[in-house]
């Protein structure tokens, strides 16, 4: 996993090209093309249905392509992504289920332990320093289920990081949390970027434009030029015509200050 | 009363009875700790009924039902694993069909095969009381199998449970754990046939997992705790069944029923005034 191999050009953490997938023959992804470079922090917004889930299913090898290829540091998906550390989406979620937090960021050095090969006293420095840096250390031995949705996320971040990633790879990582929390949930991923790309997925279009370098817009098609701002072209590119959806979600959004009540679960 | 009881521990039938009931508690309390977890509860019904093919099978080929009943619960169990997963609609369908199957197929072999069946409904009720020596030995062999399984996959079997999506991410061979985990409760629910009957392996299965798990927060833990109640609750149900004269099984089953009652209303009474005292801050 040598990091800092390249000095002018960054180098290509993730390449797509000429991507299509989806499920029993209706494309959900067309024609995606994407190149991720390192230390890149890119946000995808875009509608639901729009195909987020499925690219990054097909990202992590969940869901093979139906044409075109991906690949990650150079390799296939499904040898590549282990240089991946995934943070889920943090809805569908057992309350009840019995797990502290410690066992659930520990689960991130599962790639690194063959079967029958216990968790060493390394894994628990790596799980100790990945919830450190996430402000959790000291709440370890809590039950996964007395978390608050933000903390909650943030252990899904610590696991992501312990798996020891060259990319963080986000669903929706914020769904369901208040804005206070988010604004110091993206601080994290800021401070994290310092060593690792991220690429994140969303539909919250304040969040993304106000925290990342660039972004871009996915629905079926994917519209990402490296800028720094969603422009009304890209906007209007990707959502098409539906009005009422990017009244909706825009004019609103830009803005942190106007998403005044978000339940928090 | 104590008296009684040193009588009735004289009588070898009762003593091992006593023993199979801790033998079945600890595989249970593991098996049922997944089982509850997973939400596998139909599924695991669906092996313990299908079994008893295997012991009608046992009857007509005149070898040791409890044999056929592994053969056919180990067999039904990779199935309706392999349909859970690979068609995920419409699953629990196909699942409730091999159900009947297997139960129908051990029908039809225990009317083709001639001779005197009397043990016959223990299979579907339990005999806790009949338990020979032979029972006990292939018991304690399946915990040791179920515990050392387990314990081997801990890591595996806990984040199959958790986080199946992030399991499969990190390269873990999830289809092949949770086929184990499938075979494990095959394992488990011929081992608690003899005690409560195939009809109600679910129930004391599923019942002190989901009492342990309102009071532990943590999987190694909840299983312990769910073992020492499955004792606890075979113990009870089994003395009451002895000097009330009551069918075993179904006492053990009411015993855990009664405690699962009392532990839900526990819960509901605890989290009720904590929510009123969090409405009064």
């Amino acid at each position: 996993m040598g990091h800092a191999k390249t000095m002018e050009t960054p180098r290509e953490v993730i390449s797509v090209r000429h991507l299509w997938a989806g499920y029993d023959n209706e494309p959900v992804l067309e024609d995606i093309n994407l190149s991720v470079k390192e230390l890149d922090f890119i946000g995808l917004i875009g509608p639901n249905g729009g195909g987020k889930t499925t690219l990054i299913k097909v990202l992590l090898g969940l869901l093979p392509p139906t044409r075109g290829q991906a690949h990650i540091m150079g390799k296939s998906v499904k040898d590549g992504r282990r240089y991946i550390g995934y943070v889920p989406q943090s809805v569908e979620f057992d309350r009840d289920f019995p797990i502290r937090v410690w066992d659930v960021a520990r689960m991130g050095r599962l790639g690194k332990r063959r079967l029958l090969q216990r968790y060493t006293a390394e894994d628990d420095e790596v799980v100790a320093e990945a919830l450190r840096s996430v402000d959790m250390l000291d709440l370890g031995y809590r039950p996964i289920g007395a978390l608050s949705g933000g903390q909650r996320q943030r252990v899904y971040v610590a696991r992501a990081l312990v798996t020891e990633p060259n990319i963080l790879l986000l669903d929706e990582p914020m769904a369901s949390v208040d804005p206070q929390v988010s604004a110091s949930f993206y601080d994290l991923l800021s401070r994290l970027n310092e060593h690792v790309t991220i690429l994140m997925i969303s539909h919250d279009m304040s969040a993304i434009s106000s925290h990342v370098k660039t972004v871009g817009c996915l629905n079926r098609r994917l519209f990402y030029h490296g800028e720094k701002q969603i422009t009304p072209d890209m906007l209007e590119a990707a959502y098409r015509c539906p009005i009422d959806l990017i009244a909706h979600g825009i004019p609103h959004r830009v803005f942190p200050e106007h998403s005044v009540e978000e339940v928090r679960t | 009363m104590i008296e009684a009881v040193i009588e009735a521990l004289q009588f070898t039938f009762m003593r091992n009875a006593l023993m199979a009931g801790v033998l079945v508690s600890i595989a249970c309390g593991i098996i049922g700790t997944f089982v509850v977890i997973n939400r596998i509860v139909f599924i695991s019904g669906g092996i313990a009924h299908a079994a008893y093919g295997g012991i009608g099978l046992g009857y007509y080929l005149k070898f040791n039902p409890v044999l056929g009943a592994i053969i056919f619960s180990v067999i039904s169990a990779l199935g309706m694993g392999a349909v859970q997963r690979k068609t995920r609609q419409r699953a629990d369908t196909i699942i409730g069909v091999m159900w009947a199957i297997g139960m129908a197929m051990g029908i039809i072999f225990v009317d083709l095969s001639a001779g005197y069946k009397v043990d016959l409904m223990s299979y579907l009720f339990g005999s806790i009381l009949a338990v020979p020596s032979s029972d006990l030995l292939i018991m304690l062999v399946l915990d040791v199998v179920i515990v050392a399984l387990v314990a081997l996959f801990y890591k595996e079997l806990l984040a199959i449970s958790f986080d199946e999506t992030f399991a499969t991410v990190e390269n873990v061979p999830v289809d092949t754990i949770y086929m184990v985990l499938l075979c494990l409760i095959a394992l488990t629910v011929v081992m608690m046939m003899r005690v409560v009957g195939l009809i109600m392996v679910i129930a004391l299965l599923t019942m002190p997992a989901a009492i342990s798990g309102q009071f532990v927060k943590d999987m190694k833990k909840m299983m312990l705790l769910a073992s020492f109640l499955g004792v606890i609750f075979t113990a009870t149900g089994l003395w009451l069944s002895y000097f009330l004269n009551l069918t075993s099984g179904a006492t053990i089953i009411l015993v855990s029923g009664a405690a699962y009652s009392l532990s839900l209303a526990a819960k509901l009474l605890i989290s009720h005034t904590h929510s009123e005292r969090v409405c009064f801050k």
